[in-house]
């Protein structure tokens, strides 16, 4: 991990904020499905209750199943999700992201939300960046849009199919 | 000025720009805004020195509360620099001591 | 001091609770003054950069600061209504006949007499102890926020953290949006005290959040040049050795502590819960403190989110109102608690809870 306090166990990653496991919550798409979904399906990575909605208020589909209470954590109906990205830009916690594994033999696109500068552009390498933030990979720019006019960019990069669920942050190198 | 010319959420609106003087020394900063942030911007972070430990102290609250950030503005002692508002011209000093208010202020 | 200017209601702190209180009251029809004691009213709301959580009652989605605008324009659109006075600060509260002294500026002092009030004065940095503290350099993570979110100016180039409450880790994600560098995050529990997904979020841009350890000294002569980190056993004593990280800036985000100074002076009755974070007012369902002209609101009833303090001081507002002889829709005072209610539900809202419990009241003696 590169972290001086020896933190190894998968409890102390997850304490200090690194999914270990796809738990409730946080869980991947059905995999046949997803692999065979254009456009790709939404992952979120929201495992703690916390009173917060978003998601579900603001997807178009009703893909985010409705809350019984605001601090439910997120479930998804597959058959609903469009991977249109709304709730990528829409998530206070930037915990929301579209993956799409249809895109090519070796390659996904994963969207994902960005507020720090420089902005990434469309066509340039991005460094990947696991969620521990150790750069993994390099991706293209497929697209950088602004869905909610509200700053928080929602950025589409390809990345090697293998590494679809360690990818959740870039860097832009200058 | 140390200022963040780009911010990826933020766009800044300063008031107009006025000249004041540190120890004597001329600054510039933004009028209405607080002392403290103006000279945090021109890189002095040490705004007072203790009466008897002689501790240097800087900004710590922001809020007016912690007494930290206390200067000679103009001449009174014990301004919360970090919440009184800057104005061309001003005179501000490094408190040194106890802050005594000159007779004829009183 | 001869002046007395007269008004309804008091709120003091123009922040989250007491600006939902001045437009509530207001919008029943009160004339407010808001006395604050910073440059521009919005407190804590106008440093935040982050969207809200809650839901779209509390204004999920949209970002702290553009709320403080949401409430400012509320307040706007009421006219007259709400007298917001600035860079002013309640210097005494004088029971006996409604009075209380207020300073504005550094120079000026004058007294205002309230038929009733709402004391929504937040909260206060709390520190811990280690040599040097005191350095320029050393800053609460509320100041931090104050230079680089409302003035722009740069606070240092590198940050030690102390703490993972949902503060230390905002702050941490403000600070990269700045350019400012966070070379670590310190935090002396097992595991964060804030929202997991605020934390997920500076983890993936490669900021290390070190659990169970702590600050244990800030190095330089003058100005602070370095921090020394060191960890904590589960009996939180010091193992390990210790390590120094340079650094210009150690942004302390180890909790906040309610307000209360004017509590006490009115005589409210006071009590030390540790799930709130100090002493804080005892009050009603309406959020009426033991003196009947006096309300509270926000942090200073106990510290929370900010959108729990929005609800706060509705419910406040409400009351106030009310109480002042003004038509208030009743089914709005059952709306507020239904949305307090579901902001409380969650993991964070089971400490909270435990402890408004025993600060909270059935009702006051007539």
């Amino acid at each position: 991990m590169g972290c001086a306090c020896n933190c190894e166990d998968k409890e102390k990653l997850f304490n200090s904020g690194i999914l270990v496991e796809h738990i409730e919550g946080a869980i991947l798409p059905p995999r046949e499905k997803w692999e065979a979904k254009k456009g790709g399906y939404v992952v979120i990575e929201c495992p703690k209750r916390i009173p917060c909605n978003p998601c579900y208020t603001s997807c178009p589909t009703g893909a985010v199943l409705p809350f019984e209470d605001i601090n439910d954590t997120p479930k998804i109906d597959y058959d609903k999700c469009t991977g249109c990205g709304i709730c990528v830009s829409r998530c206070p916690g930037l915990a929301c992201f579209v993956i799409d594994l249809s895109y090519a033999a070796d390659k996904a696109v994963i969207k994902l939300p960005y507020e720090l500068l420089p902005l990434p552009e469309k066509g340039k390498t991005v460094k990947c960046l696991d969620r521990a933030g150790k750069e993994i990979a390099e991706g293209e720019v497929l697209a950088v849009t602004e869905p909610s006019k509200d700053k928080t960019y929602v950025v589409s990069v390809v990345i090697p199919k293998e590494l679809a669920d360690d990818i959740r942050a870039v860097k832009v190198v200058c | 000025m140390e200022l963040i010319k780009n911010h990826p959420i933020l766009e800044y609106a300063h008031g107009e720009e006025v000249t004041f003087t540190f120890d004597g020394k001329e600054l510039k900063g933004y009028a209405g805004e607080p002392i403290a942030m103006a000279l945090h911007a021109n890189g002095v972070h040490i705004y007072r020195v203790t009466p008897e430990m002689k501790r240097t102290r800087g900004f710590f609250c922001a809020i007016g509360k912690c007494s930290s950030c206390f200067m000679v503005v103009d001449g009174v002692p014990n301004v919360r620099t970090c919440v009184t508002p800057l104005t061309a011209g001003m005179k501000v000093e490094t408190q040194k001591d106890k802050g005594r208010v000159p007779l004829e202020v009183c | 001091m001869k002046k007395v200017y007269e008004t309804d209601l008091l709120v003091i702190g123009g922040g989250a609770a007491g600006l939902c209180a001045a437009a509530e009251a207001a919008g029943a029809g009160a004339q407010v003054t808001v006395i604050e004691s910073d440059l521009h009213p919005g407190g804590q709301l106008v440093k935040q950069t982050h969207k809200f959580f809650g839901s779209k009652d509390e204004y999920a989605g949209t970002r702290g600061y553009k709320i403080a605008d949401i409430l400012l324009d509320e307040i706007k659109a009421l006219g007259d209504k709400v007298k917001i006075n600035c860079n002013t600060t309640v210097t005494g509260c004088y029971p006996e006949d409604g009075v209380y002294t207020v300073m504005e500026g550094e120079e000026n002092y004058y007294r205002v007499k309230a038929k009733k009030t709402v004391i929504a004065t937040g909260a206060q940095e709390r520190m811990i102890p280690f040599p040097n503290n005191d350095l320029p350099g050393v800053y609460g993570a509320g100041a931090v926020q104050t230079l680089m979110n409302v003035y722009g100016v740069v606070p240092g180039k590198r940050v030690v953290m102390v703490g993972a409450g949902n503060i230390g880790l905002i702050v941490s994600y403000q600070l990269t949006q700045a350019g400012v560098e966070v070379a670590a995050v310190v935090e002396a529990m097992p595991k964060i005290g804030g929202y997991w997904v605020h934390a997920a979020k500076i983890r993936r841009l490669g900021i290390p959040i070190l659990l169970r350890h702590t600050v244990v000294e800030a190095i330089g002569d003058k100005v602070l040049e370095g921090a020394v980190i060191q960890g904590l056993d589960d009996k939180f004593q010091l193992i390990g050795e210790p390590q120094t990280i340079d650094c210009d800036i150690i942004c302390m985000a180890v909790g906040l502590t309610p307000t209360t100074e004017l509590f006490w002076q009115a005589g409210c009755k006071m009590q030390y819960v540790p799930q709130l974070c100090g002493y804080v007012p005892f009050r009603d369902g309406a959020m009426r403190t033991s003196n009947p002209d006096i309300w509270v609101a926000g942090d200073a009833s106990g510290i929370e989110e900010a959108s729990a303090a929005m609800v706060e001081g509705r419910i406040a507002g409400h009351s106030a109102a009310k109480a002042l002889g003004l038509k208030v829709e009743d089914k709005k005072f059952d709306e507020y608690w239904t949305r307090l209610h579901h902001l409380r539900a969650g993991e964070v809202g089971e400490k909270i809870l435990a402890g408004i419990n025993q600060v909270l009241v059935s009702g006051w003696e007539a």
